[in-house]
């Protein structure tokens, strides 16, 4: 069934977070990198909600923080030093980042705030050390044209990149590495107006490519992270954080408003069988003895532990529990993600989905009756101490009482299929307070003046100039414009003299054939392409000698073009001793000439090139082979 | 300027601006200039802030700053609401756990953000004590006394006095343990001030500070102040010492002899080290680790001795290769009592500087000398330059920290005026200041 999002009312807002390719991070000096080594140092630390006088303490985070939520971060010395360990106040924001964002900010149209401020956004599930974010508005009031329309851009800020969870929670302790803690971010955010999936994916693609065009965002996966608002008139405000491909977010976008709908869908029905959110009752039954001889291994195991198993009955719930929201998604996933994040339970069982899973039509029967359960009531249960079981039991009261209700306001984490799943509530209002060891920075009107006067071009106008002066195909020069080596292309064609089209191919189609065969191209200074395409530009190397040139490069840091080309033979070859080779070969395939006539010239060229693939020029070979042949004749 | 302008931090033309526009910090505002238009809530300005921005906070949360010129035009959208730093419920106590006095001489241990305005507040009182770090509630009865509001680099002798008598108070009150909330700069001195002046302890006196503010949510303020009050509560020590953390992790805290710690690094959480001495023991889960066996045990019977008074005549001198003497002769001229000397070494200052001391010590001036080495003890017998000091009447005074010997020296000479007493004092271990062992490191 297509859905009509202009007759439901989607509403999507997009904030792209981009990291910036600076040469330092945003709040000390340390390599904007990551380690994928063992750490060299770790530490446990805990957050401690900060008490606000009017917003409240995050719910989420209070609750994590009473459960003795302890985080052990890992760090290695070249990537951190004390300021991301929150062991030194951090130095003056970084410049360079600062004039990147203003760039970004002033290709949107945007207009410059006159003194930036450093702000300490909450946040405390030990993504960062400090227990906030530090984070600026650079500039407000934007846009950026995607096809026809005009999307506002409420602000472009600078930010720092928040550490990164590593392995899973073992007990109260998670694992962040904060090696990616102070890289910085421009964070974009629009103003709620898409209303498709698909255009979605086009804002970003339209903002990515501006960030891009300012020649400093990192490429990769990761660098680039979105996240999404969205709402439909009857539904709720979910914000979904952290979507890393472009491809997902018209997918995501989708999946959101089924789940909506389907929330909707489910409200009503609730409704229509006289529910209300007070008819559901806080009540928990102990049902361990109902499941004493039980063949479900999940149970067993948690009897075997001298677990209790508590039960809840949610009245009129039948057959609603197991409504799909999403692909592999029902409402009982949904109650499941919350007793797990608020429990700390591994699962629950509801009885839209038994008998199942060793569970007899007996069990669930006795069950019914433990619980004084109708006809049409639903029933909940989960295995594991009282403690954690009583927390997740309320989580699904909580859950189908906002069943009821519609769809509940929350945040929510993607999957790589594009579904989601429960990640918190949505915080209050944006707790935020100054960062007082930041001083404040003035943007001057001299600054603007000066950012503004070399700008770097738009995607799509830079597009049709490398079309017209480099003379490249449409399908070329759009590979250039997304290449890392788009500055780098112009620099060799101009330096080197070598044909634009060899040069474009290089860059893109050949270095991709390259990488798939797993040579690290990244190992490749800008500096040592530049050598090479001038090499070749002088006549030194042939364009075929690349792949094996740039392969023993990537191989061999710290070395040479000129060693690689020593290396490997590579030197050219001289037309006489060329001549005298290919007189050689022809004189040893005298009888092959004789019996295909015109049509030796191929066979013999494949010889030649075979042997000298890389040291000769083909269209030189050609010349010779002809000549010779005629010669032969 | 009236008082409300001068919270305000504004100056100059930003604060002629305001002051047009009628306008009160917290207000929501309009600023108009050309075609821009930026709507907020008027916030504070630092002291140190220049005089043409205006600072306002954004619907989204974010402060920026808009550059007042002739053609910007402020007006009130909307009256502000006063931060309402409201009182927590007052928790009850336990009439059944140890009862501890806190004494807050500045130096937050615990505050409060008002996110709308970025205030932070401090919090001081039991009760603000308890809804700030609740788990307080569970370890002791808290009577929680504010001294001072100081920058701990603003305390002077005369408030190491102070606060040795509000600690005897409560002692004679009948408390199990005390706590003093300090500013980390100068707590080291403090400790040492307070291991003089209070003497024969029948209870245990914790220092506790915090390297990170209190306001944000990875403080070690809480972690610290719990892992002293659990100490006040229940070590089994009458010293006393400084409680902070032992690691950059918030997993234990370490418990330092009072004369023989000092702060080591500008900004770690784990600045402060026992220096020349093992630590005394370690907090961790509530629990005490001891770490040393010697230690004057907990006696509520025992009668406090004390001794407050310091004299400010004296002074720390660090040598450096060309210092000019003419400080000694300074210090002489304006009769300092005593002269701490921080030597090179083993204990040593140039030949040049070896007639101002004769000078000084002819004045009945007390010249000691420790290291600026900060670890190991002074050797003066090794080396021509100690021998020389030696005999010119400078004494040793062993594996004594420097600023310990000052504050050492101070108290000597608010005890005494005699001059050969004072030396027989200094060199003398009153409260685990030397040590006679110096033992390998841990
Ligand atoms: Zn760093």
């Amino acid at each position: 069934m297509e859905i009509d999002y202009e007759k439901i009312g989607l509403k999507v807002g997009l904030e792209i977070h981009q990291q910036l390719d600076t040469s330092t991070k945003l709040f000390c000096n340390c390599e904007p990198k990551l380690f994928k080594e063992e750490p060299e140092i770790t530490f446990l630390r805990r957050l401690r909600p900060t008490q606000s006088e009017l917003g409240q303490i995050d719910p989420a985070a209070y609750f994590e923080f009473q459960k003795g939520l302890r985080i052990l971060y890992e760090a290695e010395r070249a990537t951190s030093c004390l300021v991301e360990m929150d062991e030194e106040p951090p130095h003056p924001l970084n410049r360079q980042a600062v004039e990147i964002t203003l760039t970004a900010a002033l290709l949107m149209n945007a207009e410059p705030v006159d003194e930036i401020h450093v702000m300490r956004k909450a946040v405390i599930d030990g993504s960062n050390t400090t227990g906030f974010q530090r984070t600026c508005v650079i500039a407000l009031h934007g846009e950026v044209k995607v096809g026809q329309k005009t999307v506002p851009i409420l602000h472009v800020s600078l930010e720092e990149d928040a550490a990164r969870k590593t392995g899973e929670e073992e007990g109260n302790i998670i694992h962040y590495r904060i090696d990616r803690l102070g890289i910085p971010l421009i964070e974009v955010a629009t103003a709620p107006v898409i209303k498709s999936p698909t255009e979605a994916k086009e804002v970003a693609l339209a903002i990515g490519g501006v960030l891009r065009a300012t020649g400093k965002a990192k490429r990769g996966l990761g660098t680039i992270r979105q996240d999404l608002n969205i709402s439909i008139t009857d539904g709720g405000l979910v914000e979904i954080k952290g979507v890393q491909e472009l491809e997902l977010l018209p997918l995501v976008v989708k999946y959101e408003v089924q789940r909506q709908l389907g929330l909707v869908k489910i409200s009503e029905e609730l409704r229509a069988r006289g529910m209300g959110e007070d008819i559901i009752e806080k009540e928990f039954f102990n049902v361990t003895d109902v499941f004493k001889q039980t063949k479900c291994r999940v149970l067993c195991k948690a009897l075997e532990k001298n677990q209790q198993i508590l039960a809840l009955k949610l009245p009129k719930f039948r057959d609603i529990i197991k409504q799909e929201l999403m692909p592999g998604f029902r409402l009982g996933t949904e109650m499941a993600d919350r007793a797990r994040f608020w429990g700390r339970v591994g699962g629950i069982f509801h009885t839209d989905e038994l008998p199942a899973y060793g569970i007899t039509a007996d069990e669930v029967e006795k069950l019914g009756e433990a619980v004084e359960a109708e006809d049409q009531d639903a029933v909940v249960f989960v295995a594991d101490n009282s403690e954690n079981a009583e927390d997740a039991l309320e989580a699904v009261v909580e859950r189908a009482r906002e069943a009821i209700k519609g769809v509940p306001d929350e945040t929510r984490a993607p999957k790589p299929d594009g579904t989601t799943r429960y990640m918190r509530p949505r915080p209050g209002a944006a707790r935020m307070y100054p960062e007082t060891d930041i001083p404040p920075i003035q943007i001057t009107e001299d600054d603007v003046e000066r950012i503004s006067s070399k700008l770097p071009e738009l995607p799509k106008q830079k597009l049709e100039r490398l079309m017209k002066e480099y003379k490249l195909n449409k399908k070329l020069a759009g590979q250039v414009l997304d290449s890392k080596y788009s500055l780098l292309f112009e620099t060799i064609v101009k330096e080197s003299k070598v044909s634009s089209t060899t040069v474009a191919a290089f860059l893109t189609e050949t270095l991709k054939a390259l990488k798939r065969d797993r040579v690290e191209i990244d190992k490749i200074s800008e500096y040592q392409f530049r050598k090479v395409f001038g090499k070749i530009g002088a006549g030194e190397l042939v364009k075929e000698a690349l792949p094996d040139i740039i392969d023993w490069l990537s191989k061999n840091e710290n070395k040479g073009v000129q060693e690689a080309i020593e290396n490997l033979g590579l030197k050219i070859m001289s037309e006489i001793e060329l001549r005298a080779l290919i007189g050689k070969v022809i004189e040893e395939n005298r009888k092959l000439i004789q019996e295909h006539h015109e049509d030796s010239f191929g066979i013999l060229m494949s010889i030649v090139m075979n042997k000298l693939r890389g040291r000769v020029n083909a269209a030189l070979v050609s010349k010779i082979l002809k000549e010779k042949l005629k010669v032969a004749e | 300027m009236n008082e409300k302008e001068r919270l305000s931090g504004y100056k100059g033309e930003a604060l002629a601006a305001i002051r047009k526009a009628e306008v009160e910090i917290g207000d929501l505002i309009r600023i108009t200039r050309n075609s821009e238009i930026h709507e907020g809530i008027l916030i504070p300005r630092s002291e140190y802030g220049d005089k043409k921005h205006v600072i306002i906070k954004l619907k989204s949360g974010y402060n920026i700053g808009i550059r007042i010129t002739p053609n910007t035009k402020i007006e009130r959208t909307g009256k502000g609401t006063k931060p309402t730093f409201t009182q927590p419920p007052s928790l009850k106590q336990n009439p059944k756990l140890p009862k501890i006095a806190i004494i807050s001489t500045g130096g937050t241990i615990a505050s409060r953000v008002d996110y709308r305005t970025g205030a932070v507040r401090p919090a001081l009182t039991a009760s603000d004590l308890y809804s700030v770090v609740p788990e307080l509630t569970k370890i002791a009865q808290l009577d929680a006394q504010i001294l001072f509001s100081l920058l701990s680099e603003n305390i002077t002798p005369k408030h190491w006095t102070e606060m040795a008598k509000a600690v005897s108070n409560h002692i004679l009150k009948g408390v199990d343990g005390v706590v003093i909330a300090h500013g980390t700069d100068t707590m080291g001195y403090t400790a040492a001030a307070l291991t003089f002046s209070l003497q024969s302890l029948p209870v245990p006196v914790i220092l506790v500070g915090s390297q990170r503010s209190a306001d944000r949510p990875s403080s070690d303020a809480a972690t610290n102040l719990i892992g002293a009050v659990v100490a006040a509560a229940k070590v089994p020590f009458a010293e006393v010492s400084v409680a902070m953390h032992e690691s950059t992790s918030d997993s234990s805290i370490i418990l330092h002899r009072g004369a023989k710690v000092r702060k080591c690094h500008t900004s770690r959480r784990d600045a402060f080290k026992s220096v020349n001495a093992s630590s005394l023991a370690r907090v961790q889960e509530q629990r005490i680790i001891m770490l040393t066996e010697k230690y004057r045990k907990r006696d509520l019977t025992r009668k406090l001795d004390l001794k407050p008074e310091f004299n400010e005549k004296v002074a720390l001198v660090k040598f450096y290769p060309g210092m000019n003497p003419a400080i000694v002769d300074w210090y002489v001229k304006k009769e300092y009592r005593g002269i701490i000397l921080e030597g090179t070494g083993l204990g040593h200052v140039g030949s040049f500087f070896y007639e101002a001391i004769r000078n000084a010590v002819e004045h009945n001036v007390v010249v000691g000398m420790t290291s600026q080495c900060i670890w190991g003890r002074v050797g003066m017998n090794v080396y021509g330059q100690g021998r020389d000091l030696l005999a010119l009447g400078v004494i040793a005074l062993e594996d004594m920290l420097p600023e310990t010997a000052t504050v050492k020296l101070m108290w000597i000479f608010g005890q005494t005026r005699d001059v050969e007493e004072a030396k027989t004092l200094l060199k003398t271990n009153v409260a685990g200041e030397i040590s006679s062992r110096t033992l390998a490191e841990k």
